[in-house]
This record gives C-alpha cells, sequence and structure tokens, in this order.
C-alpha cells in the first residue's frame, strides 16, 4: 500500500463527509452480481524489494542481451546513448506530466516538441513534422492515409517490396477498413537490391496514389530516390519515404531534396534503447501544402499576452477533439517522451556528430563487409549500401546457429519474411561494433558456407 | 491552501552566441539560437580506422551537403538547455493533477529503473526467442494477469496506444462479421464518448450513430435496442462512462447487442475505477482495450508513449493482431500463423518498456492491492465531489466512480469562465481538471484524483477552488487574468492556429 497515502483515520474522515460507512458502500450501485465476480485472483502485493527480485530474474534469462556480439538490426539499431539522454527523459517533469493541453503549465514538454520538430524537418529537409508518431510501421500506415485524403479519387497503393515488412503488413492492416484501394508491391531486383524502376513505371499512371519506399530499404539499399519520386510524380501520384535507420539521413540527401512528398521514420536509433523493440518514436515531415492532412499533435509558436514567446499544441481542429468522426487521426497519445529523447540527442550530436556517426557506420559496415569477402561470403546485392547488408549463403540458418556457438547474433534470415531470398542473411553494423567482431563474424560462417 | 503556484525557479536565458532576438525574449531560447559553430556534445570513438570517408564509400552524388541548421552546442550546454525546459512543465511528480479521464496517479520510481535492466532494456527485438525467454515469459504473465483483471478469454499487448487498441478492437470486429460474410457497416457511440472512439471508428472503416444518454448521465438499454440493427458490428461503451457513472444497465446493453449479432467494445480508458469492483468481462464485452499509462502507472511522458493492450472473449482471438505469443516445448515464441489475424499495427512486439513497468505495479499491488486502488480511487473522487457541492455541483445525481465532473454558475453570475477557473488553478500549483468534457455538459470541470492524492491535497484543492468562486464573484479580473505566477501569460492559441508556426528558420 506504499502508493497510497490514505491512513485509516482518512479514510474514515473522508466517508463521514461523504456520508458512507464502508468504503464498499461506494460502489453499492454496482450490479451485485459483477461485484461478487470481480476479485482479482493475482498473488498479493510484494514489497519494493521483491519485485525488484522477480524481474530481474527474468532479464537475467535474456542470454542474448549480454556476452554476445550482435549485428541484429532489420528495422532497429544498437547505438551509443549518451548519459545525458537517459539523464534528461529520467526527469519527472517530462516523465510525469501529460499531453499539453494547459499551455502555460506545459512550456517544457511544448517546446521540445517544437524543437523536435525543426529537427525532422531540418533531417528530411521537408517544411512542416509532427509532435511523433508511434513508430515508423504506423507512421508510414498514417503516411499512407493522409495520401488518400489528400487525392481520395486514386486508388492504388504502391509499396516497395523491399520496403520493412512490417511496414508493408501494419499499412495492409490499417488499409484494410477501406474499400476500394488496391495494394501493389514493386518488385526489388535481385541483382541490386533496389526497387526496380521500370516495373513501378508500369504501373505510374493517373490511377496511382503514392509509392512507398524504404530509405534506406530493408535489404541494406540506398534506394535511387530521386528517380522513384520522379516516376511518382509523373504520374500525378505522391512520394513518400519511410526511414528505420535514422542515423542515415546525417549522411545520404534528404528525402526533402529528392522529391518526396511525405518522409516517415522510425527514431529509435536517436537515443532510444532497443527494448525488445518499444517504445520507439516514428517520425512524420511533409510539404507545408499538405498540412492540414497531417496527422497526430502539432505544436506551434505563438505569444502569451505579454507578448512574450511561447508554444502551445495547435492545429487540433483536425484532432480527435474536434471534429470527432471527421478527424485526421485518432492519435490522441503520441510518444513525446520518446520525441524528447530523440531530440536531446541529435542536439548532442549536432551538425558535426551526426554526419560523423553515420560516416562511422558506414566505414565500419564496409569494412565488415570487407573482412567477409576475404573470407569468400560475398554479398548478396550490389547496390550501394549504408550500415547494412544481406549475405548470399547458401544456408543462412546453419550460419546463425555456427555464430550463436560463437556467442554471435550474426544477423537476420530474410527468408523468414522473403521466399526467394531464402540465400539471404542481412547484418547490420553500427559504432558499436568493434573491429575484432568482423573476422570472428567471418570465421563462424566460413565454417559452414 | 494551497501555496501560490511556481513550477521552480523560471530561468534566466544565456545570451545567444549569435544574436536572433526575439523580443520580448522567452525564458528559455531554442536549441537553435544557443548554438555556436564548432561545438559539439558527443565524442564519437575513433573506431572507424579505414579513413575513407563515407562519402567515398558510397559515392558523393548519394550525399547531402550539410545539415543545415543543426545545432552545435556543448554537452553541458544541452543538459543545462532541456533541466531548464523541464523546470517549465507541471508534472504528476510535483503537482495535484486531477485531470478527469486521465488518471494521473503516481509512477513509481523503481519501474523505470527496471525496464532499464540491461537484460531487458539491451534487447533486441530479433533475437531468437530462445534467448529472449525471460522476457517472453514476461510477457506471457502480463498477458494472463490482464485477462484475470479484465475477465476476459485472451490479450494482445501488441498495440501502441490507447487509441490505436482502439482501432485494432474496430479492425477485429470488422474482420469477425467478414469472416461470418456479413458487412456491417455501423457503429453505435454514446453522446458522452471520448473523442478518440468515433475517430477510430471512422478509421476502421465504419459509420458512426450517435446515442443519446438519459438525463440522468447514462445509456439506457432500450436507446441501444432503438438503434440496434442488422447494420451495426458493435457499440463501444465507456464503463463508467466519461461522467464518472457505472453505466447501470451495462448488461442489459451488451445483451440486447448480442441478441441483435452486434458486440460490445468496452472502452477501457476508465479502467481505474473497475480493478476488483466489476471485471469488463462479466459485463458482456467482447473487447475491452487498456491504457497502461492510466491504470497500471506507466509514464503520460508529456503525450505518451503508451501501450494499449486488448483483452477478447474466445471468438475473437483467433482475429487478434500479429505477432501473437505462444507457449512451445522450449518455452514461449511468437506465433507466426495465423490466417484470421486482423495483422500487424505497428513495428516489432509491442511497447515492451511500458508493459515491463505495468508488469512491476501489478506485482506490487497483487490482487488485493489492485481493489484497493480502485476503492480509494473512487473514495477521493466522491470525497472531492461533496466538498465541492456548495460551490461547483455535480452534473449528475448518480453516484461517482473514480472522477466526477462538476459545473459551475459563474459563467452566469461573474462572466468567469470554465476555461478561465482552469488558468486561475495553475497560479495555485495544481494542474486543472480537464474542462469542457464530456461534451454534453456546458462548461464541465472533469475531476479526477486517483488513489495516490492525500486527504490534506484534495482539502488544498477544495481551498482552491472555493477561494476562486470567492474571487470570480469579487475580483473576475484576478480570475480573468490567470495565470500570473507562471513562466508565461495566457498563451494566445488562436494567434497560433491562424498563422501557424511550426518549426524554427534560420534568419537569413
Amino acid at each position: 500500500m506504499r502508493f497510497m497515502p490514505q491512513t485509516e483515520r482518512d479514510v474514515a474522515a473522508m466517508l463521514e463527509t461523504i456520508g458512507a460507512k464502508h468504503l464498499d458502500d461506494l460502489i453499492a450501485h454496482v450490479p451485485a452480481s459483477l461485484r461478487a465476480s470481480a476479485t482479482i485472483n493475482l498473488d498479493r502485493g510484494r514489497s519494493e524489494a521483491d519485485v525488484v527480485g522477480e524481474i530481474s530474474a527474468l532479464a537475467a534469462r535474456n542470454t542474448g542481451a549480454s556476452g554476445f556480439s550482435s549485428f541484429l538490426g532489420a528495422g532497429y539499431y544498437r547505438h551509443f546513448v549518451p548519459a545525458a539522454v537517459r539523464a534528461v527523459i529520467a526527469r519527472a517533469e517530462f516523465a510525469t506530466s501529460y499531453t499539453p493541453y494547459q499551455a502555460e503549465a506545459s512550456q517544457g514538454t511544448t517546446q521540445a516538441i517544437f524543437e523536435f520538430q525543426t529537427l525532422i524537418t531540418q533531417l528530411t529537409a521537408m517544411e512542416v513534422a509532427n509532435a511523433s508518431m508511434y513508430d515508423g510501421a504506423s507512421a508510414a500506415a498514417e503516411a499512407v492515409l493522409m495520401a488518400r485524403r489528400l487525392m481520395p479519387r486514386r486508388p492504388v497503393v504502391a509499396l516497395s517490396r523491399a520496403l520493412w515488412p512490417e511496414y508493408r503488413a501494419t499499412i495492409r492492416t490499417y488499409l484494410s477498413a477501406l474499400e476500394g484501394l488496391d495494394l501493389v508491391e514493386v518488385p526489388f531486383d535481385d541483382a541490386t537490391g533496389a526497387t526496380d524502376l521500370s516495373a513501378l513505371d508500369r504501373i505510374a499512371n493517373d490511377r496511382l496514389l503514392c509509392m512507398v519506399t524504404g530509405y534506406p530499404n530493408a535489404l541494406g539499399i540506398i534506394e535511387p530516390l530521386g528517380a522513384i519520386a520522379q516516376i511518382t510524380h509523373r504520374a500525378g501520384a505522391l512520394a513518400i519515404s519511410a526511414t528505420a535507420e535514422g542515423i542515415a539521413l546525417g549522411l545520404l540527401r534528404a528525402p526533402g531534396e529528392l522529391g518526396v512528398d511525405i518522409a516517415v521514420g522510425e527514431g529509435q536509433s536517436f537515443g532510444l534503447p532497443l527494448q525488445f523493440g518499444g517504445p520507439g518514436v516514428g517520425f512524420m515531415a511533409a510539404r507545408l501544402t499538405h498540412l492540414r492532412q497531417m496527422p497526430g499533435r502539432l505544436v506551434g509558436q505563438t505569444r502569451d499576452r505579454d507578448g512574450r514567446r511561447a508554444f502551445c499544441l495547435t492545429l487540433s481542429t483536425r484532432e480527435q477533439h474536434i471534429r470527432r468522426e471527421r478527424a485526421t487521426s485518432n492519435i490522441c497519445t503520441n510518444h513525446s517522451l520518446c520525441a524528447l529523447a530523440a531530440t536531446v540527442y541529435l542536439s548532442l550530436m549536432g551538425r558535426v556528430g551526426l554526419r560523423e556517426l553515420a560516416e562511422q557506420n558506414v566505414e565500419l559496415a564496409h569494412q565488415a563487409a570487407a573482412v567477409l569477402e576475404v573470407a569468400g561470403i560475398r554479398r548478396r546485392f550490389s547496390g550501394p549500401f549504408f550500415n547494412e547488408f544481406a549475405l548470399k549463403l547458401a544456408n543462412p540458418l546453419a550460419a546463425l546457429e555456427a555464430a550463436e556457438r560463437r556467442q554471435i547474433l550474426a544477423g537476420v534470415a530474410l527468408g523468414s519474411d522473403y521466399s526467394e531470398l531464402s540465400d539471404a542473411l542481412l547484418v547490420s553494423v553500427t559504432e558499436m561494433n568493434l573491429g575484432g567482431e568482423f573476422s570472428r563474424l567471418a570465421a563462424a560462417i566460413a565454417e559452414v558456407r | 491552501m494551497a501555496s501560490a503556484g511556481r513550477i521552480g525557479p523560471v530561468a534566466v536565458a544565456e545570451t545567444p552566441a549569435t544574436p536572433q532576438r526575439i523580443e520580448p525574449v522567452a525564458g528559455v531560447p531554442l536549441i537553435f539560437e544557443l548554438s555556436s559553430e564548432g561545438r559539439r556534445g558527443v565524442d564519437l570513438s575513433p573506431r572507424a580506422a579505414g579513413q575513407r570517408r563515407g562519402a567515398e564509400i558510397i559515392g558523393v552524388e548519394l550525399c547531402r551537403e550539410d545539415l543545415p541548421g543543426f545545432p552545435e552546442l556543448s554537452e553541458p550546454q544541452v543538459l543545462r538547455h532541456f533541466i531548464r525546459l523541464s523546470q517549465l512543465n507541471f508534472a504528476q511528480a510535483l503537482q495535484f493533477y486531477p485531470l478527469g479521464s486521465c488518471t494521473m496517479k503516481y509512477n513509481p520510481v523503481v519501474n523505470d529503473e527496471l525496464a532499464a535492466l540491461a537484460g531487458l532494456a539491451g534487447l533486441h527485438p530479433a533475437t531468437p526467442a530462445h534467448l529472449a525467454q525471460g522476457a517472453l515469459e514476461l510477457l506471457a504473465r502480463m498477458e494472463a494477469a490482464l485477462a484475470e483483471i479484465t475477465g476476459m478469454d485472451a490479450v494482445s499487448l501488441h498495440p501502441a496506444a490507447g487509441a490505436q487498441g482502439e482501432l485494432t478492437g474496430l479492425l477485429m470486429v470488422r474482420a469477425y462479421h467478414r469472416k461470418r460474410g456479413q458487412a456491417r457497416h455501423k457503429v453505435i457511440i454514446p453522446d458522452t464518448s471520448h473523442g478518440t472512439n468515433p475517430a477510430s471508428c471512422t478509421l476502421a472503416g465504419f459509420e458512426v450513430i450517435v446515442a443519446k444518454s438519459n438525463r440522468r448521465g447514462y445509456m439506457e438499454a432500450d436507446e441501444v435496442r432503438r438503434l440496434v440493427s442488422d447494420d451495426v458490428a458493435a457499440m463501444m461503451v465507456t464503463n463508467p462512462n466519461t461522467l464518472g457513472i457505472f453505466e447501470p444497465e451495462i448488461q442489459e446493453i451488451a445483451a440486447a447487442l448480442h441478441d441483435r449479432g452486434a458486440m460490445l467494445y468496452l472502452d477501457g480508458a476508465n479502467m481505474n475505477a473497475l480493478l476488483g469492483v466489476a471485471k469488463p468481462g462479466h459485463m458482456g464485452a467482447d473487447i475491452v482495450q487498456l491504457n497502461l499509462h492510466k491504470t497500471f502507472s506507466t509514464p503520460h511522458g508529456g503525450g505518451g508513449p503508451g501501450a494499449g493492450p486488448v483483452a477478447v472473449k474466445k471468438h475473437l482471438e483467433p482475429f487478434l493482431p500479429m505477432p501473437r505469443l505462444k507457449r512451445c516445448a522450449a518455452g514461449y515464441e511468437f506465433d507466426a500463423e495465423r490466417p484470421d489475424s486482423i495483422g500487424r499495427m505497428r513495428s516489432f512486439h509491442n511497447n515492451f518498456g511500458m508493459i515491463v513497468r505495468a508488469y512491476a505495479y501489478i506485482l506490487a499491488l497483487g490482487g488485493d492491492g489492485l481493489g484497493m486502488a480502485s476503492r480509494l480511487a473512487i473514495l477521493g473522487a466522491n470525497y472531492l465531489r461533496k466538498r465541492l457541492q456548495p460551490h461547483f455541483p455535480s452534473a449528475t445525481g448518480e453516484p461517482s466512480m473514480h472522477e466526477c465532473v462538476l459545473s459551475h454558475d459563474l459563467e452566469k453570475r461573474a462572466g468567469v469562465s470554465t476555461l478561465e477557473i482552469a488558468k486561475r488553478l495553475l497560479d495555485f500549483g495544481i494542474h486543472p481538471p480537464t474542462i469542457y468534457f464530456p461534451l454534453v455538459v456546458p462548461g464541465a470541470l472533469m475531476i479526477e484524483p486517483t488513489e495516490t492524492e492525500s486527504k490534506e491535497i484534495l482539502d488544498s484543492f477544495v481551498d482552491a477552488m472555493e477561494r476562486i468562486y470567492d474571487e470570480a464573484l469579487n475580483d473576475p479580473e484576478r480570475v480573468k487574468n490567470a495565470p500570473q505566477t507562471l513562466p508565461v501569460s495566457r498563451v494566445d492559441e488562436a494567434a497560433a492556429a491562424r498563422h501557424p508556426i511550426l518549426r524554427w528558420e534560420k534568419k537569413a
């Protein structure tokens, strides 16, 4: 009962004020049959020490978490998190505040979100960004819904097959409720691993609503996003990019520069722990002309009565509060605390740091690929890659097992999501990988090749 | 009496390195205004020893020239900036936060520490199941606990937030009817519903029918019988509803829906009133979503992250989203073979970090403690309602559950609006209740104290409300000009919407 301050005397006094005798008198109006069966059959409450003991024991059983060298990526990335990021998001003033409906009491949260929005527009070279989405996949789904609101008559949604499988699946679910939409997959080139431009060209007509492309894509390849946007635009459709590895945007040409209309992605790389896949933080940026159809929360700059700069939630007429069934989305919670982590992280990295980190990631990944190459292990695709690449292996599952015996998590077998890629293992490298790991990885894989 | 409200010392602005003056300068400059070329807040390990620059490796044509506008600061500058920002916030850890429908209860500190354990925080979602059995078992135990708490048959922890849980639930309703060859395309929603309910319905492709609650503030089964037809897929009911009233006819409503082949979707946003009091499963609910950040004490974080598990009865289990946890010989794994599943709602498994926190909370309270939490939350709400009754009468004569909706006559008597009352409360260091909601109560003040607030705090809130009432009658300008003790005075929200400024831009 340590979370509840009421003493027996308090309870008695409060009951007396109310005019009740017993706590259960207050729920006497709840049908008796419901009350009778409402007892929660769980163990009795525990001390803090016991809870720590129990959950620590569960944590300790995740042997993959320590002692292993890891090349797992595929949409979630292991990057170093500066301590200052954790220090800020641990602040109770941020963690235990609510959605900033009372602007005057929420200038900290609203200003931080305004800074997040700005950083995302800078990173993507777009004009407007929202206050964060749940994650990359749902942000991509919301982007397609947004495109649909912008051009309700176009029925074809094109997804690159090299877009993350989770993103494709989420888009599929979100669209399942809408009538008259066709989802088509644009294949990737078996040699390069990039989206097949000629295939896109064939479906690019006035029925096309939008094209969603991973950047970099799920095979690690840096897509020719400019060419894809061009083809998409020629058909009058919208180009959407989805980035799972945000660090890449520190180096690669920005989606906005390449003609993308809506840039979404996952911000987990920006200072959030892996946490078994969540929470992450989605981002979404778009052109100013599309602002009114953008889903989710937005913070705007304004003034207070004394003319001082101030911030508040804005354009909420698009939200669930007012028009309700005509809202642009049902988003109520965003991932504000995670967006704050990303804001702190990107501020620490800064203009030079983020670029250098991105370059390090490229260098290390290419070093790893070179070490593997020397051991006779080839890449599956020839396209340019950022910090993740697929290997061509006769038996990726055997390679994973061999690596695991050496305390190495070698990567993700692409065959589970791509039947045509049962010969491919996706390896991810970040600044967390040490040089010596590459030769150990090569040795492990070479053992079963 | 609560002491006059301050949210801590208002920071004195550092002089921006480059003079980009906004007159008059607000409390804290933007991070971009503090930037100075050449500073950095992180030292990278010199590990990439290959000496080839990234741009040369992948070709300059793929690379951007720069990150224009990106900030450049030292670590202490960054830290100081955000700590200053933190001081401009109200927060549950500092203030009474009786925000109706949001359940701003205490967030146990230990929960954050547990979620940060290396074995949990460092776990990659693609880790093979046999190396993540601790995490999977935690998820399985949480599913079982939530099934027990709700009285439902199966639970998915997948959705990323309460509203996403709503959408997930509605998509399952849709998939269920479709599977049975029924094209039911309408959902009934009470006029007291949460704003997310109709929005979620629209997203799920349903047309919304609004049902009227009666004069006493609850939903009558007769009204439901009148509206339900073979076109109706489900009804979405919040119970207790947003007036803080337990829906007395809920079981009859469920029966009325089920008789016509429609389902009862129970919005579990107000679950903090029901722990050990009544289980949604026994009310006849087919689906309920749970907002972990409300009932189960995970951080609100200025708007999230949340987590919105869905609990269902057996007939909906096949439709639960992917991935779905299942038992296997070696323990637990994720099941990929679920042909009737609505599919994925998000990346990876779930908001695991939030689930760890909520599980820690459930362990700490146990079955008995959870039941006591709801009872004390109900006690607090009824206490406030009773004490405020002379000046702020209840919007309904029905008994309150964990929150109460009050009204007032100050608009008529003194021209003082509910918004102004709310702003004045800020001056007393108290976060205002939810206002103007539910929409059916004019000038509503929706107050939810939660079980984690002491009698002294509740009494000081009553004092503040009484004082504001007096002020409104005797010195209305004081109320209308609130807040005056915060880092900013009344914020012009209309101007923000008229001329949206949504990002900082570098002056040319």
